[in-house]
């Protein structure tokens, strides 16, 4: 017996088409989850990197609330997102407060390990220098040890943004929209095209965000390190 | 100009079981060529930060120009004191030149005047301004990031410069060019320099006044020629290997024995014959000389006249202890 899988050309530009025309008639309301999305995803970024950033700083200077910490945040990232979605629900409600602060929770780790990676990375030999050419503590952040950490920094911001624009699709599990309404509806009603549309233009997004990122990264002149 | 006293300097390291620096007194005049020799963990580095306040002391004083450092800013003291670490540290994000111009940024210079600097800086250290000034520290052999971390260090004109084992990563002829750029740019500039190190050979050709550390205190403190002819202890006689008689030839000059040794007696040969050589030329140089043209004698001359005329004798003379 000779087992085929039907794949007509027929049935995939029958797809295709469907989900191109489902695209053309829903686009006001594609473009608005859209928007949506990439508010939630980047507003959560945003927040996650004003609350890591200087914790991640603090924590790099201590050693043990920084192991402390760290802990903690590895602990978050095993911690599915549904899951957080699922105890957020009874404290914050549904809607766009209980998104964002699930979606920040997501992005803490990554920003706060990379921080802190960044910042107690930086050479003691270049310290040392800065210490001993009359840098004040705040020139010696400013003008060191920034510098040197941002790469390792934007690397944390990769992979937080990957993450929070994926997640950002389970907003719409509580009301908080996003591409995800279209993805979830599109389960319910079985409509391949409908969930085609919303998957494409998700990994789109996580993707030019990543590719935006790794821009940022490329153009940083010293970013990669030969040691001699 | 700047003079430099130590009166009775300990720095004592937390749980160590005797202090890294253990009461060390002395006087470094303005100008003065000072090198601090010892075996490795001594307390050289610990030492050399003291003066920039980089390391605390927990015992006696530093003054510099006759004030104790203890009353000044230690930020103001830092930008007028160069420092050429000994691990080097240029900043990995900044290019040749914009490492070169932190203090004088930091001290508010406008940037025509930085940019000058930095060009003139750079080629003193021989490396040429336009191939090296937009290169990143890590484009560069680790003898070029040397030269970098000194004109770094000399960036703002100090008066003390402090350097720790600069010469560590490089070949031994680019260590020796870099040593004569020290020996120029120091009776250049009158700097006060205190310079680290363990090679016993860069010691003696570099220093003005030679200071050899051991365990925390100084074991003896004299110029290089008395170290080596008179070493107070067997440690410091092993260290500078003072039973070396060649050794001991390379610290004094033609210059130096000559003006306590009579003149020589007119000689009944052609002057021609007698290889001529300057008052500021070794006797070790002077005997390579002697052994190689064969001749018994050599002609000492000052400014270009004839000073004095020297043999074999009188050298060997020079070296019996
Ligand atoms: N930050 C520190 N904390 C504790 N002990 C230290 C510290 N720095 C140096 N020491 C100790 O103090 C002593 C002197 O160290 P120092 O770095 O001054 O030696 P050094 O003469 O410069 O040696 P080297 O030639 O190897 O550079 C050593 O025994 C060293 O282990
Ligand atoms: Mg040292």
């Amino acid at each position: 017996m000779r087992w085929r899988v039907r794949r007509t050309p027929t049935a995939n530009g029958g797809l295709l088409q469907q989900a191109l025309s489902y695209a053309l008639l829903h686009r006001a309301e594609l473009l608005a989850q859209t928007r949506t999305h990439v508010e939630l995803a980047f507003g959560a970024l945003a927040l996650a990197i004003v609350l890591a950033y200087p914790l991640g700083v603090w924590i790099s200077g201590r050693r043990r609330i920084s192991a402390a910490a760290l802990g903690t945040a590895s602990a978050l990232r095993v911690v599915p997102s549904l899951g957080i979605l699922a105890l957020l629900l009874p404290v914050l409600g549904v809607g766009t407060p209980p998104s964002l602060v699930a979606l920040v929770i997501l992005a803490l780790p990554p920003i706060l390990v990379n921080v802190d990676a960044g910042y107690r990375g930086v050479e003691p030999a270049a310290l040392d220098a800065a210490a001993a050419m009359g840098m004040t503590r705040w020139q010696l952040f400013l003008y060191v040890q920034t510098p040197l950490a941002l790469p390792v920094f934007l690397t944390g911001v990769r992979g937080a943004v990957v993450e929070v624009v994926a997640s950002a699709t389970l907003a719409a599990f509580i009301g908080g929209g996003g591409l995800g309404e279209t993805i979830i509806t599109g389960m319910q009603v079985d409509n391949q095209a409908q969930l085609l549309v919303g998957g494409l233009l998700v990994a789109l997004l996580a993707l030019s965000a990543e590719l935006l990122i790794v821009l940022i990264e490329r153009s940083i002149p010293w970013r990669r390190m030969r040691h001699s | 100009m700047a003079s430099i006293r130590f009166a009775g300097v300990r720095v004592a390291y937390p749980g160590a079981a005797r202090p890294a620096v253990d009461g060390v007194t002395l006087a470094i005049p303005s100008a003065c060529l000072a090198v601090l020799l010892g075996p490795s963990g001594c307390g050289k580095t610990t030492l050399l930060r003291t003066i920039n306040r980089l390391q605390p002391i927990d015992g006696g004083r530093i003054e510099i120009d006759g004030r104790d450092t203890a009353g000044l800013d230690p930020i103001a003291l830092r930008r007028r004191i160069g420092y050429v670490i000994q691990a080097v540290g240029l900043f990995p994000h900044l290019t040749v030149a914009q490492n070169v111009a932190v203090v004088p940024n930091l001290l508010g210079w406008d940037s025509q005047r930085v940019s000058e600097r930095v060009d003139t800086l750079l080629a003193q250290v021989s490396l040429d301004p336009q191939s090296f000034r937009d290169r990143y520290p890590s484009q560069l052999s680790g003898g070029q990031q040397q030269r970098v971390g000194i004109a770094r260090a000399l960036a703002a004109e100090p008066s003390i410069l402090l350097m720790d084992e600069p010469f560590g990563s490089v070949d031994a002829i680019v260590r020796a060019s870099l040593q004569k750029e020290t020996l120029a740019l120091q009776r250049r500039t009158g700097a006060t320099i205190l310079f680290v190190t363990h090679d016993v050979e860069e010691a003696l050709s570099l220093a003005d006044m030679l200071v050899v550390m051991r365990d925390g205190h100084f074991e003896q403190t004299g110029t290089p020629a008395e170290i080596l002819t008179h070493p107070a202890t067997p440690f410091v006689a092993e260290l500078v290997d003072a039973d070396d008689a060649l050794r001991r030839l390379s610290v004094i000059t033609l210059g130096e024995l000559t003006a306590s040794a009579a003149r020589g007696t007119p000689l009944p040969e052609e002057p021609g014959t007698i290889p001529a050589l300057d008052a500021g030329v070794s006797l070790r140089a002077a005997l390579a000389v002697m052994l190689e043209t064969g001749a018994p004698r050599v002609r000492v001359m000052h400014d270009g006249r004839e000073a004095a005329v020297l043999d074999l004798d009188t050298l060997r003379n020079a070296v019996r202890r």
